[in-house]
């Protein structure tokens, strides 16, 4: 109990913190849109989740974290097939991992945003440059991670799985997969981060809904009072996304006893 | 009826050679004990014996056939670690070998037919006293435990051959000693050759009917790879009068073998 207190103690110094600014800031100037007060960010609020837009008709919020949802899943769910197929053919079969493991390594290393020019070229400004954005940006790390983690998987195990009758495909489907999925959870958490990254930048850059557009889109109007509590909802998704697949791999993975639940 | 040959074995790579000229004939129900230092070989020769690689010379035949080129449910095998599949539970390892027959695309079984297969190997789990632990990860397993899951999942394969490479080398004095009754007590009730690595020469003796030491038997001081190890002693063991002699001149051959040894190898052989 002790320490869920320690949590909350810098969490509540920073927010002290930044009313106390604004209200100093906000008592010299009325009118400072740098630091919004509690009202404006109650009014913004209720101004974007809970009441129509009059120009769209539309929950502004709403359909902003939908649109931007549905492109970091699609982009995270195609980047881990890929992901799990490559790097397990990578990892267990031979040919395969001295064909496709070096050029999985230069892929890596290029800056997925300095191609973004040339998928917006290729597939337009539609959804799939940005879901491809994401598929760039991560899909190589996942690979190369899973494939070092099969490659750690024991000869002596493999053996072991042939001398007891198995096939290439069950020595997959029993050996190489349940292996690596908890290491493909810890990866994809790994991979938020920057796919969250990707996601924002795409859609700052272009884009006609979803919260990267939406803070860049009120950016011109210095409008702080949208843009904070944007981030924080970001920061809230986020976090929920990353305790769900935290909580998968506890549940899932006792085999490891407590491997799977750190970080 | 199991019989296994192995004719001018000779094993090398680059440069190092490793095996030489290697002839051994097992009959059935034979318990192999393969004694040696440490890098002679020994644990080479099992994996040929189980094709986790091929010899670059000569062959092995089991039953005058060539043995198969890749490692297959003809041949069990523990290894001295990792022998058990950790994200399985003991009851999970044990019913793999039958998971693995009945259903050819997943290896998985359901329902019905998966109680049936914990059924089947619900004797084996008392056997080597793992009931208990039946819903236990290897994780949450002692060594001793570990290595008898293993063996018990080698076993209700019915293979012909049961390969052992230092089954026992990573468990203190007292498991081993019981280790050894289990073992000896599987092998009795079964009718597998069984070929085992060690490093124990007591232990050796005690469980083999058979043992084999591998040494090399040329020298070069300029080239230590040069020339690689044999059999140089192949020592039926029903007489155990004269086990003593026995035991005394084996060590005698190998401690004469360790002079010869430069320096850095003996280093190696304390790891």
């Amino acid at each position: 109990m002790a320490s869920s207190y320690l949590t909350a103690i810098p969490f509540i110094i920073l927010i002290v913190a930044y009313f106390t600014a604004s209200h100093i800031r906000l008592s010299e100037n009325p009118n400072d849109k740098l630091l919004p007060s509690i009202e404006k960010f109650g009014a913004a609020i209720n101004r974007l989740a809970f009441e129509e837009d009059r120009r769209t008709g539309q929950y502004t919020l709403w359909v902003d974290t939908g649109a931007s949802l549905a492109r970091l899943g699609m982009g995270i769910g195609i980047s881990t097939a890929i992901g799990l197929i490559l790097g397990i053919a990578i990892g267990l079969i031979p040919y395969i991992r001295s064909t496709l493991a070096p050029l999985v390594a230069v892929i890596s290393l290029i800056p997925p945003l300095a191609i973004l020019p040339i998928l917006f070229i290729i597939f337009g400004l539609g959804e799939v440059a940005k879901v491809v954005l994401i598929i760039i940006g991560i899909t190589p790390f996942l690979i190369r991670d899973l494939s070092q983690r099969v490659m750690e998987i024991p000869i002596e195990q493999i053996v072991k799985a042939q001398t007891l009758g198995a096939n290439s495909w069950q020595i997959i489907t029993r050996l190489a997969l349940p292996q690596v999925l908890p290491r493909l959870i810890s990866a994809v958490r790994l991979s938020l981060g920057p796919a969250w990254l990707y996601l924002i930048s795409s859609e700052a850059i272009a884009a006609t809904a979803g919260m990267g557009y939406r803070i860049f889109l009120v950016r011109r109007y210095l409008a702080m009072d949208v843009i904070i509590p944007y981030v924080v909802w970001i920061t809230v998704l986020a976090f929920l996304l990353d305790y769900l697949l935290r909580f998968i791999s506890r549940r899932s993975f006792k085999w490891m006893g407590g491997e799977a639940t750190t970080l | 009826m199991t019989e296994v040959s192995a004719r001018h074995v000779s094993q090398s790579y680059g440069d190092n050679k490793v095996l030489e000229n290697v002839n051994l004939d097992v009959g059935d129900k034979e318990f192999c004990a393969m004694f040696g230092a440490s890098g002679c070989g020994k644990s080479t020769f099992l994996r040929i014996l189980l094709s986790q690689e091929q010899p670059k010379g000569g062959e092995v035949f089991i039953d005058g056939e060539p043995i198969a080129s890749e490692p297959g449910r003809d041949r069990g095998v523990v290894f001295q670690r990792y022998s058990v599949f950790s994200h399985l539970s003991v009851i999970e390892n044990l019913i793999l070998a039958t998971e693995f027959d009945q259903a050819p695309m997943f290896g998985r079984l359901f329902g019905q037919k998966r109680k049936k297969a914990m059924e089947s190997v619900e004797h084996m789990l008392e056997d080597v006293g793992l009931t208990a632990a039946r819903n236990n990860y290897p994780m949450e397993l002692s060594g001793g435990m570990q290595q008898r899951l293993a063996i018990a999942q080698a076993l209700l394969r019915k293979p012909k051959i049961l390969l052992l490479d230092e089954p026992f080398g990573a468990l203190d004095p007292g498991t081993r000693a019981n280790m050894h009754e289990i073992l000896l007590k599987l092998w009795r009730d079964t009718s597998m050759t069984v070929f085992m690595v060690t490093h124990d020469l007591e232990e050796g003796f005690k469980l083999g009917t058979r043992l084999v030491v591998f040494d090399k038997t040329r020298w070069d001081p300029d080239f230590p790879n040069a020339y690689g190890a044999t059999i140089v002693h192949d020592v039926s063991l029903d007489q155990s009068a004269e086990s003593a002699e026995v035991k005394a001149r084996i060590r005698d051959q190998l401690s004469q073998s360790q002079t010869r040894r430069p320096r850095e190898e003996k280093d190696d052989e304390a790891n």
